[in-house]
């Protein structure tokens, strides 16, 4: 069953041949992401095709809820205008979530605003979708929320929920292109061969040193570790969401072109990088691995020696650009 | 310089080529002198000409040095094939292509020719595959890569804004044919290969109207 957009404001003549270019659509987005190789939807799952910033012209949606989604777009796609205040790094939301968070099989970002208030076992107590935008800017952007309720978080779950337009709340079928599929793990990891598959197909964009490009304060490319990269509490810390980016979305615009040890490999070799520290460590390694090691860091390298020199991974107090550990939206919920 | 070394890497070169090992910085008041041959076709200021109806000659001024280096060794060596550009880039040292490289890099873009036709919506179809991409086709931004505005990104990726519509649709069609296919690892090759030729036309003309990078 696919989603299809209607917009009530046309004519019924348009209506009907819009209603069947958006079927159309899906079929053919669906048919481009096939012949890249990636799976075609089960008949079980549910498919949507998000609408795109010219569908939001051509509505007839309130002028300024207009206004308020495309500042939404805007900071998804530009967040590095909030560097220094909300953003302490070199990403932007869709440097993760390609596609402005439509693509499937890039983490699509309408799931969350269709699957939430939920639990969450990343902090253990009921997500709604602000505190979930909030953990992508604690950890992936090593940074301090937007406010709850403030503007630029109320234009980002703005936009999120936009995209999931016509979707029911709570589906109970699985979400076709849902996060980050991870392809299945080879036996062994080799950082060796990680290291060389990153200069060789990595580094034209992503630098020797893993530093990313940038330009004029504008991120061009991502840097994958260190100061300027995600922190160790982000998701893409975890091997199986780091070669799940790279197999599916790795050279940019050549999805799928890697093999499966290849993805892996390299996710390998850049998680047994630095960079800057988990905003939930308690001042302790050991401590912090026990707290967080069960749910979140057994898929991850933090605390980990390194194989090359025995470095133990995340072992230091380092917390990148920004001068504090955890921001305060890092913080449990009982609903008592 | 710095990325040199990777992205000879990169390209799979066993060998350094004699115009790394040389080591060679441009002087731009040499490469005028040694431009002296370019300027029948790029002008005199850099600025080169649309031809509607044959090659179109792009404009160098502004471009990276690096880059511009790069297509001049490539031409020689016949990485990038061009039966027009070859006996001119035969002609030039590695000193001279580092210098004439210099040379126009340091000089002022004017404002793309070309595209003047092209309708508003097909305008419009160009500034969205310049800036946003259409992912529905996997075809990425011209952005994502040439970077803020489409004005460059090191020696890697040239700035687009602003150069000869005729020029750009002709590369594009180039890499598309894979007759062109110096790029590092087919990054614009997998672009272009996904690309109509009513896009192309598009994105060709976007970018002409464009403010190219001021020096």
């Amino acid at each position: 069953m696919k989603t299809t957009f209607i917009y009530a404001a046309l004519t019924g003549a348009l209506l009907f041949a819009t209603a069947l270019s958006a079927n159309d659509r899906a079929d053919d987005y669906i048919d481009t992401l096939t012949e890249l190789g990636y799976p075609a939807p089960e008949d079980n799952e549910l498919v949507h095709i998000p609408p795109t910033m010219d569908d939001l012209e051509q509505s007839d949606t309130h002028p300024e809820f207009k206004r308020v989604i495309r500042r939404g777009h805007d900071l998804f796609t530009d967040t590095q205008q909030l560097r220094g205040e909300n953003v302490f790094n070199n990403m932007n939301c869709s440097s993760c979530h390609l596609g402005e968070g439509r693509m499937p099989f890039s983490a699509p970002v309408w799931p969350a605003a269709v699957t939430l208030p939920d639990f969450r076992g990343k902090n253990g107590h009921v997500n709604n979708l602000e505190e979930r935008i909030a953990g992508c800017f604690t950890y992936s952007m090593n940074g301090n929320p937007p406010e709850y309720g403030s503007d630029d978080m109320l234009a980002l779950s703005a936009y999120h929920q936009w995209l999931a337009k016509g979707v029911e709340m709570y589906p109970d079928k699985p979400i076709y292109g849902r996060g980050f599929p991870a392809p299945k793990r080879p036996d062994e990891l080799s950082y060796e061969r990680g290291e060389n598959l990153y200069q060789e197909q990595c580094v034209v964009c992503h630098g020797a040193d893993g530093e990313g490009l940038q330009v004029g304060g504008k991120t061009v490319f991502p840097a994958p570790w260190g100061d300027n990269s995600n922190n160790w509490g982000a998701g893409i810390v975890r091997l199986f969401t780091a070669a799940g980016f790279i197999k599916n979305n790795m050279p940019l615009g050549q999805p799928l072109s890697l093999s499966d040890q290849e993805a892996w490999d390299i996710a390998y070799y850049m998680s047994n990088q630095e960079r800057p520290q988990d905003p939930r460590y308690t001042g302790d390694i050991e401590e912090t691995l026990e707290q967080f090691g069960p749910t979140f860091h057994k898929h991850s390298l933090y605390g980990q020696r390194r194989e090359t020199d025995g470095k133990v991974l995340g072992d230091h107090s380092n917390t990148g650009e920004k001068d504090f550990l955890r921001p305060d939206t890092v913080r449990p919920r009982t609903f008592d | 310089m710095k990325h040199l070394p990777m992205t000879l890497l990169v390209l799979g070169l066993a060998v350094l080529p004699a115009w790394l090992q040389a080591a060679t910085s441009g002087d731009a008041a040499r490469g005028k002198a040694a431009a002296a041959a370019c300027v029948a076709c790029h002008q005199g200021d850099g600025s080169g000409k649309n031809n509607p109806s044959g090659e179109s000659w792009p404009q160098l001024s502004g471009l990276d040095a690096g880059y511009i280096a790069k297509q001049l060794h490539d031409y020689k060596s016949g990485a990038r094939e061009n039966a027009t550009m070859k006996p001119f880039a035969m002609m030039l040292s590695d000193q001279q292509i580092a210098d004439v490289s210099q040379y126009y890099s340091e000089m002022t873009p004017k404002q793309g020719q070309g595209g003047h036709d092209a309708s508003d919506a097909m305008l419009q179809r160009g500034r969205i595959l310049a800036e946003r991409g259409d992912w529905s086709d996997y075809i990425v931004s011209c952005k994502s890569c040439h970077g803020p505005d489409n004005q460059g990104v090191g020696e890697v990726f040239p700035g687009i804004a602003g150069q000869h519509a005729g020029y750009i649709e002709a590369q594009l069609e180039a890499w598309q044919a894979g007759t062109r296919k110096n790029d590092p690892q087919d990054l614009m090759g997998t672009i272009a290969r996904k690309m109509s030729n009513d896009d192309i036309r598009a994105v060709a003309a976007w970018l002409a109207s464009q403010p190219p990078r001021s020096n």
